[in-house]
């Protein structure tokens, strides 16, 4: 009897264990979109509100996997995403000319910012441009945080620092984070130091930073968001329909509408401004 | 102290409001870590037993090893099973990375040492004798198995809260392996530290009271069960 109890209990807890797993198990894998996309679409929340109504009107069921852009597009690479919602168009430009993603569609954009102490420790307010002001960010030693990720932010403040032409890498007030924008944004505020941060993300923190806008309005720091599906005849997993479903859906013009109002009841101003079928060389002219 | 006063009072409105999405992750978060210390038992127990029992060459080798184990980084853990569940990967044609069952698999492989050391150890423990006696009275080897697993109750319990405790408090491997997907594989901790990334921390705070709470409940249960009839 004790025997048959041992065995019984053995069973009933297996069955136990192997219906829950059943129970929580996937949908069918053709249902299923990967989104690889950056923190910052997540962050502002942008992705929370357009991918319920995503889902309603298609039935499929959307993965968001957020990670910086250089992490999307290395999931991309290896055929591991479906579909990309990316900002650092260097990157982006050499991934379709690798033949890795096809059908590069701009989205919409918005800006970056530095922002920094109140207090201003290397005088970059007023600075004739953003280079201008990182070469006094360097001068000065200020301590500035990097989001150290690949990711496109970290992306675009390469480019300012080479447009700068100072040293930074390894300087004692130079710091990475390798976190995501809105936890890097924390850093920055604990630490009073400079950073570079997407406006989108910079407003839906707006509450928990103290740190104002010091630099901004510049072209350089113009901030473009494309879609991208990942290349179905290198990827014979990928889910093709779906990833084109989806880059369909963003630059659809109900989904542009909502990426122009979002965000203004809360914030007051748009976090994102809507840029289908236009052309990035056009952008913020 | 507002910010700590807030988020109290932001879990305590969370918790009784049963805010929907709220209560989606907790559930998920049970439902995950409870089959994943499920399965860690099944495996745990019984190698651990086994491993214990027997008498074999590299004893000592396997028994470090199943220490080792104990400690296992669910961050390294995460990484291997996604590399096994990617597309590209050898278990690529399942398609569950991102899914659930793929933080359950992690889950369970980071509770199942954790287990396996605890039984081992209170196998051990146990006086050599008590099977020699078990098996002259005429049992089986399973029903003299089965006395000494009875025998290490108290241990064995505890190996089962040492799992839980592990795998509903870890955050490497289930954002790895479940990409923290919102409705579907956020759990509690995952679910923390994305709203502390949003700048959220009165609903980060919410959610991590939740977290303790739950874990206090499941505990309270276990070590209920673990000292009934005991009254020191």
């Amino acid at each position: 009897m004790r025997y048959l109890r041992a065995v019984s209990v053995t069973v009933l807890s297996l069955v136990f264990a192997v219906s829950l797993a059943v129970f929580v198990q996937a949908a069918p894998a053709e249902k299923n979109i990967i989104l690889s996309t950056t923190t910052s679409t997540q962050d502002s929340g942008l992705l929370d509100k357009l991918i319920p109504i995503f889902e309603k009107k298609t039935g499929y069921f959307v993965k968001t996997i957020a990670v910086g852009s250089g992490q999307a597009m290395a999931m991309g690479q290896k055929g591991e995403a479906d579909v990309l919602l990316v900002h650092s168009p260097d990157a982006e430009k050499k991934f379709i000319a690798g033949g890795y993603g096809i059908n590069r569609r701009i989205v919409m954009h918005n800006d970056f910012i530095i922002i920094g102490p109140s207090t201003d420790p290397a005088k970059i307010k007023g600075s004739k441009s953003t280079a201008e002001a990182f070469k006094k960010i360097a001068a000065a030693g200020a301590p500035f945080i990097s989001r150290g990720d690949n990711s496109g932010t970290h992306a675009k403040e390469k480019v300012i620092w080479k447009a700068a032409g100072t040293k930074y890498e390894g300087e004692k007030w130079y710091q990475q984070t390798g976190l995501g924008m809105g936890q890097t944004i924390n850093v920055a505020t604990e630490k009073r130091a400079y950073t570079l941060a997407d406006r989108g993300t910079y407003l839906a923190l707006k509450k928990r930073t103290d740190l104002p806008i010091l630099a901004e309005g510049d072209a350089i720091l113009l901030n473009v968001y494309h879609v991208i599906e990942v290349n179905p005849a290198k990827w014979p997993k990928v889910n093709a329909k779906g990833a084109k479903a989806f880059a369909d859906f963003m630059v659809s013009p109900e989904t542009q509408a909502i990426i122009k109002t979002f965000g203004v009841d809360k914030f007051g101003s748009p976090l994102f401004f809507p840029d289908a079928g236009k052309k990035e060389e056009n952008l913020g002219k | 102290m507002d910010l700590i006063y807030e988020g109290i009072k932001q879990a305590i409105i969370l918790i009784f409001a049963f805010d929907p999405e709220v209560m989606g992750i907790t559930l998920l978060s049970l439902k995950v870590s409870g089959t994943a210390t499920f399965i860690s038992l099944f495996f745990g127990i019984s190698i651990g037993t086994l491993v214990a029992l027997t008498q074999f060459p590299g004893k000592k080798v396997v028994v470090s090893l199943i220490n080792t184990g104990m400690g296992l980084p669910p961050v390294v853990v995460g990484l291997f099973v996604t590399i096994f569940l990617w597309r590209s990967g050898p278990l690529g044609f399942l398609g569950i990375l991102y899914t659930p069952m793929a933080i359950i698999i992690a889950q369970s492989v980071i509770a199942t040492p954790i287990v396996m050391g605890i039984t081992l150890a209170s196998m051990q423990q146990l006086p050599k004798k008590l099977r020699l006696q078990t098996l002259a009275l005429g049992a089986t080897p399973l029903q003299s198995v089965w006395v000494l697993i009875k025998e290490a109750r108290l241990p064995l319990l505890a190996a089962v809260m040492a799992g839980f405790g592990g795998v509903i408090s870890e955050i490497g491997a289930s954002i790895m392996v479940g990409g923290n997907i919102k409705g579907y594989t956020r759990v509690l901790t995952t679910a923390t530290v994305m709203e502390t990334g949003k700048g959220n921390f009165e609903v980060a705070i919410a959610l991590s009271i939740i977290l303790l709470v739950m874990a206090y409940c499941i505990n309270y249960i276990l070590t209920h069960i673990q000292q009934r009839g005991r009254n020191f």
